[in-house]
């Protein structure tokens, strides 16, 4: 019964962190038509400016948090303006998949010279850290926290997209980004403020997940592949379906490393393989035009 | 017929054998160089060579069949892997050894090709890498025969022809690698210019176009895959002989990666390409990463992204304008 | 005398949308036919049923007396049914010659070669050389596709469907967006198709029309509303009423 409900709040707390790192790259995928295989490598930059924050300007983790999505946005903001726009909506993902390759392997290498090889760890303030008294069962505090951001972070997007009115225009550039650019949304301006998004709630992914994906140079390496499996299994494009991509293979990968650790990745990737055979555009996705 | 077509077709002149026999010049004359100025370095020189064939490979599968794939890298891993295991537990000719390698690459190459040739765009490429990585999740399970983490050791070939030793200094293995580099590459400049070649390359360019005048794509691709397979085998299978050894970083996703960094340097579609990027590629990374593993990361950073947005057609496509503008200024 | 090609009560739907509507016709040996109709009539539709493109919600297609309704795109073309597309389809990185010759060699199943020579054989050479001679293309046999005019790839769509040496042959749009000037080329090489085959064009060019059919299906709304010759087409209540309808019934409206 314990290991079940240590199973389920690992399990839990890893697919919400996917999710929210994943997600943003969902959005990119299903509005710019971009595979951002640099999605890890931002979010990881997200976790070294928290490290950063907490162990040599000393502010408070809340405050590292801000610092570390606003640092990485602009961080992000040359890269926007000079490589991701020349690959909007262009339809070879190879193009694509070289040139964020790329980004990554040069982020890797300067986080390396700045920060160092080693992994840096984000101190969690005394309210997370420790356990908490759930009644039945003590769980770590920290994972529930994760969780409680995933589904804030979930609500959220939700809302945005649904309810407001740059979430309307967003859903038109990306069904149909001619006529949008004909009623005069101003597509650029989103393009911009969706990367923007979507970097930031990678960075947000970063920092919260720290303790379940140490933050370390090949962290973006690392983790490359998890995130685009995320999203190619959700569904570009869909919060449906990167909650439910990541809670799936966040079960599946947990389960696995507790109870056949010998097998490493192989039901993972096999799990992957079967969804995408039988739904190529993903569990929620779309065939795109 | 109702009249005689007046032919008017331009006249163009072909020795048989020519672009074959120059490719194998050429390698020929690549390998002296190698030869008689790093004598000393012909061990890295035989391992570019194995690497070589795995981004020949992955050019048959890329360049001529417009496939995308981060996975490659387990049909070479597969054949050096098997070549391995078989040497170790007794079969030690290295021929048999490089047709085990052949036999896997190739097998593996089917299976990924009949999952991966199915679909195009994103599932293609996300399909795989997952097929990669299950390969490398399996050699690591495997441990019992792969050697999982450690890796496989003690891979000891026999004399090639019975008579030339496997020495240290990797002379027999080198000029056993560069025998064979000729061979297949003299073999596959002249499939890509077969019927089979040119039909992958149509449907690269179009494939409802293909369809449309009676063509089955899909057993195709797979096909083609199969030989891709064979050729990374081949490579696979030199690894392990020349080395001795046989780690997870043969089926890794970043050997993957790193070989289509490779053929996108030297430009897909011309086997040529896949030669000149192997052999840059390497040569900057012996130089380069010995000194710091990192920087060498930042500078192959920037020199995707240069390719990308200067070069996407990769280095090799300046060199080929100039030998086309060349050959119609004679033809006129 | 069996049927070349043969449509029984084709229907598609899209939901609750018929873009196909319970069309029957049939195609004779040396049948010249031409498929007109108002824009949106489902022209290009019917075509792309009858190639397998996609598949009809009711009804059946037969090819000499074989229900091919349930075949493959490439399983109905080696039975002898070819198409050109409207907009240009062709292999664009590779020669005039590569192209031609791929349909050749693809007909006689020698695309299954991995060693001997492609474009070059000899006789595969002949015939390519043959047939781009006749629609004009000879001299342009070694350029790149992407190189050429929009003309001059319309007539590579046809010497392509020539190549495959078809028994039915569905020309979808031939002369469009080719210069005034450059049609009469086009209707050169599709009159000088052999004569026992069945070629289906759509056009909206009715002077082409005029020159080329034997016999005018005419499409409105998804349904066959007059198969007769193309004297009598003009003439015809309901095809006025197609095409000039809504004109009419706006005068008509207070």
């Amino acid at each position: 019964m314990r290991l079940a409900l240590s199973i389920a709040t690992d399990a839990l707390a890893y697919g919400m962190v996917l999710f929210i790192i994943s997600i943003g790259l969902s959005i990119m995928m299903g509005l710019m038509r971009v595979v951002n295989l640099a999605h890890g490598a931002f979010a990881m930059v997200g976790g070294y400016l928290a490290s950063y924050a907490i162990r040599d300007l000393h502010v408070h983790y809340s405050v590292a948090i801000l610092l570390a999505v606003l640092g990485t946005i602009i961080v992000s903001i040359p890269f926007e303006l000079l490589l991701y726009r020349r690959i909007y909506r262009k339809s070879d993902p190879l193009i694509q998949v070289l040139m964020t390759i790329g980004i990554t392997f040069f982020i890797i290498g300067v986080v390396n010279f700045i920060f160092g090889p080693s992994l840096k760890t984000i101190p969690l303030p005394a309210l997370l850290s420790g356990p908490l008294d759930i009644g039945f069962r003590s769980v770590p505090t920290h994972r529930l926290f994760v969780i409680a951001c995933g589904v804030v972070t979930a609500l959220s997007l939700w809302w945005l997209i649904e309810k407001t009115e740059f979430g309307i225009k967003l859903r038109a550039s990306v069904d149909h980004s001619g006529m949008a650019d004909a009623l005069g949304i101003r597509t650029e301006i989103i393009y911009a403020a969706t990367f923007a998004l979507a970097i930031g709630l990678g960075a947000f992914g970063g920092v919260v997940g720290a303790e379940i994906l140490p933050i370390e140079p090949f962290y973006a390496l690392r983790y490359m592949v998890t995130f685009l499996v995320v999203v190619s299994v959700g569904g570009a494009g869909s919060i449906m379906g990167a909650l439910s991509a990541s809670l799936l293979l966040g079960l599946a990968d947990t389960t696995g490393k507790y109870l056949a650790p010998e097998f490493g990745e192989f039901f993972f990737y096999l799990t992957v393989i079967v969804i995408v055979f039988l739904f190529p555009h993903g569990l929620f996705g779309r065939a795109h035009a | 017929m109702t009249d005689i077509a007046l032919n008017r077709v331009p006249h163009r002149r072909s020795i048989a054998f020519a672009q074959e026999g120059l490719g194998a010049l050429a390698i020929v004359a690549l390998g002296a160089v190698g030869w008689f100025l790093f004598p000393d370095d012909l061990a890295f020189l035989t391992r570019l060579i194995g690497l070589a064939f795995l981004v020949l490979s992955l050019d048959l599968v890329t360049g001529y069949c417009g496939i995308a794939t981060l996975g490659h890298a387990a049909l070479f891993g597969a054949a050096a892997y098997a070549a391995g295991i078989a040497c170790v537990r007794g079969i030690t000719d290295p021929l048999a050894l490089l047709g085990i390698g052949i036999v896997a690459g190739a097998l593996v190459g089917l299976i990924s090709g009949a999952l991966i040739a199915r679909f195009r765009g994103l599932p293609q490429l996300v399909l795989s890498i997952a097929v990669g990585q299950l390969v490398a999740a399996l050699a690591n399970k495997l441990q019992w025969l792969t050697g999982g983490s450690d890796g496989l050791s003690g891979i000891a070939p026999g004399k090639v022809f019975g008579i030339f030793n496997f020495d240290m200094y990797s002379r027999t293995a080198f000029l056993f690698s560069l025998a064979i580099l000729v061979v297949v590459f003299v073999a596959l400049s002249r499939l890509v210019r077969s019927p089979f070649g040119l039909m992958c390359r149509g449907i690269k360019d179009d494939d409802l176009r293909a369809r449309m005048i009676g063509v089955a794509v899909y057993p195709r691709l797979v096909v083609m895959y199969g030989v891709s397979g064979a050729v990374a085998g081949v490579g696979g299978a030199l690894t392990a002989m020349s080395t001795g050894v046989v780690g997870l970083d043969s089926v890794s996703f970043e050997r993957s990666a790193e070989v289509l960094v490779m053929l996108v340097l030297g430009g897909a579609g011309h086997l040529w390409g896949a030669l000149a990027g192997a052999l840059i590629f390497q040569i900057f990374e012996h130089i380069v990463a010995a000194a710091n593993p990192f920087h060498w990361m930042t500078l192959v950073g920037l020199l995707l992204i240069g390719i990308v947005v200067f070069a996407p057609k990769g280095l090799i496509e300046p060199v080929l304008t100039l030998a086309h503008r060349l050959r119609k200024g004679r033809a006129s | 005398m069996t049927a070349l090609l043969e449509a029984r009560s084709i229907s598609r739907a899209f939901g609750g949308l018929h873009v196909t509507n319970n069309v029957s016709f049939a195609l004779q040996p040396g049948d010249r036919v031409a498929l007109i109709g108002p824009n949106g009539a489902g022209k290009t539709t019917l075509v792309n049923l009858i190639t397998g493109d996609i598949a009809p919600s009711a009804g059946q297609f037969l090819m000499s007396g074989d229900d091919i309704t349930a075949e493959s795109i490439p399983a109905r073309v080696q039975r002898g049914l070819v198409r050109t597309f409207q907009t240009t389809r062709l292999f664009q990185t590779l020669t005039v010659a590569d192209n031609v010759a791929l349909a050749i060699m693809q007909r006689r199943g020698i695309t299954r070669r991995f060693f001997s020579r492609a474009t070059e054989r000899p006789d595969v050479r002949a015939e390519w050389s043959d047939i781009l001679a006749r629609v004009g293309l000879d001299m342009l046999a070694y350029r790149r596709v992407s190189e050429l005019a929009y003309g001059q790839q319309r007539l590579i769509e046809l010497a392509i469907g020539i190549a495959l040496k078809p028994k039915v042959l569905l020309l979808d749009e031939p002369a469009a967006g080719v210069p005034h000037d450059e049609a009469p080329r086009i209707l050169d090489a599709i009159n000088a198709l052999p004569a026992d085959i069945a070629v289906l064009m759509i056009e909206h060019d009715m002077d082409l029309v005029f020159k080329f059919a034997s016999r005018v299906l005419v499409l409105a709304a998804g349904r066959l509303i007059f198969e007769g010759s193309p004297k009598d087409v003009t003439a015809d209540h309901e095809v006025r009423r197609a095409y000039l309808g809504s004109y009419a019934d706006a005068r008509r409206a207070p």
